[in-house]
């Protein structure tokens, strides 16, 4: 085996424009999952169980099918139909459309925890059904979700590689790049495996700290 | 689409299910074997079972599948066929998720058994035979079910090292037909028909193991609801 610390010091610029991207993308891929997967969580709380029964099923569909192949979905199909989005725009989406399948059980769960009493406390002071959520059922119950969404992020870092497949050039996108232009494969992808454990395994332990910290 | 169309989508198919098995059995070996060192008497036992938890937990498992298809051979001259490469990669990635699962099992069960066990004389293997393991098994299965999901889902990364599984056979028709939309729902509810599928086995192998040490069935329902994907929630 043979380790050339010259071919990683000439990775060295491509990586850090990559770890820009990855960034990036997990950190709007973020935002789009917590968001939508609210929205979700809320649907799936209404009376009707005709906005109920769809939103369960196009979520468990999402859920379940590979993001590889929705983000094809995506990067594709989009533009047939007129929308034509950048690849890291797609990507980004993608990422926040998928993980927020996930992060509307967090909140389910979450929701659910918020004990009746509040709900019957919100009733007996006459609130309307939008100060309840607002002013007392969300805030409580989105301080217990924090470390579980926490998770869901460490994971979506894990998956920010695949927009690679769409041509964005995030760290293994370059890496690939590099490789194929210099023929080193050992360094780069190996720098950016490693990369990877360094950012999530601090992460877990920031949120395994916040876990101790906010859930009581 | 044509016939021929599908015939690929069909083989696709056929090594999706294969890589999916064969990276599911070594997923389950390095689950339990990882899961079971991690509650071993010796420190160093957990911390290397640890120590490997974490760094294949920590990485990507696109990184890890690339790390094998091109750094293995080069580095340590070992070119493997691509469906025992790709299964190598997936089997130890989601093997290291596993580990964690089975901990948790293994640490969930009444310490009162544990102790029974030492009372009886039993010798840490035995106890582990025929107390732990037996109660900790199906409380697994509704993780384990989850994270063979994750798995399926997993599989289609080998596609972009090029090798024909199902992502790449749509790939190959959208290429020859120049159009998209059709192949890639078909290929998305192919994933999710195998997926549905896997968790109605999976939920029917819980109620078996259950029914075998007195115990009904859970509600699934709760537990789907704690369902948690790669990375989540297992720690």
């Amino acid at each position: 085996m043979t380790w050339d610390w010259n071919a990683v010091s000439d990775f060295m610029p491509y990586f850090w424009d990559g770890l820009v991207v990855s960034l990036q993308a997990l950190l709007f891929g973020s935002l789009i999952s917590f968001g939508l997967g609210l929205v979700w969580a809320l649907l799936m709380r209404t009376p009707s169980r005709w906005v109920r029964w769809p939103v369960g099923v196009v979520t468990e569909f999402v859920r379940d099918t590979p993001l590889l192949v929705q983000l094809f979905f995506l990067f594709y199909v989009l533009p047939e139909w007129g929308l034509t989005f950048s690849a890291l725009t797609t990507g980004v989406f993608a990422i926040g459309l998928h993980y927020s399948t996930y992060t509307m059980q967090v909140y389910r769960a979450g929701i659910e925890a918020v004990p009746v009493g509040q709900w019957e406390a919100a009733t007996a002071l006459n609130l309307p059904v939008r100060r309840t959520w607002t002013a007392v059922i969300l805030p409580q119950a989105i301080r217990r979700v924090v470390p579980a969404l926490g998770n869901y992020v460490i994971a979506m870092l894990k998956d920010t590689p695949i927009l690679m497949a769409i041509t964005v050039l995030e760290l293994l996108g370059q890496a690939r790049l590099f490789s194929q232009q210099h023929f080193q494969f050992t360094e780069p992808i190996t720098v950016i495996g490693v990369a990877f454990i360094v950012i999530s395994y601090p992460a877990s332990l920031l949120i395994r700290a916040l876990e101790r910290r906010l859930v009581r | 689409m044509t016939s021929g169309l599908w015939e690929l989508v069909i083989e696709g198919i056929w090594t999706t299910v294969q890589l999916l098995a064969l990276s599911a059995l070594l997923a389950t070996a390095v689950s339990f074997v990882v899961g079971i060192a991690r509650t071993h008497r010796l420190w160093i036992v957990r911390f290397l079972a640890g120590f490997y938890t974490e760094v294949f937990r920590g990485t990507s498992a696109l990184v890890m599948i690339f790390w094998v298809f091109f750094v293995l051979p080069v580095a340590f001259g070992w070119q493997l066929v691509p469906l025992w490469a790709g299964t190598l990669a997936l089997g130890l990635t989601y093997g290291a998720y596993g580990s964690e699962i089975v901990r948790g099992a293994l640490s969930a069960v009444d310490p009162a058994q544990q102790e029974s066990g030492v009372a009886l004389s039993f010798t840490p293997w035995q106890r582990m035979r025929l107390i732990l393991l037996p109660q900790a098994v199906p409380e697994m299965i509704p993780s384990f079910c989850n994270l063979l999901v994750e798995l399926l889902k997993g599989t289609a990364l080998v596609s972009v090292m090029g090798m024909g599984d199902l992502t790449f056979s749509a790939n190959l028709v959208r290429l020859a037909l120049q159009q998209s939309a059709e192949i890639y729902t078909y290929v998305l509810l192919i994933y999710f028909v195998i997926a549905f599928t896997l968790t109605r086995l999976m939920r029917g192998l819980e109620k078996k193991l259950k029914a075998g040490i007195g115990k009904g069935p859970a509600s699934t329902e709760s537990q789907r609801v704690r369902a948690v994907g790669v990375g989540g929630g297992v720690s």
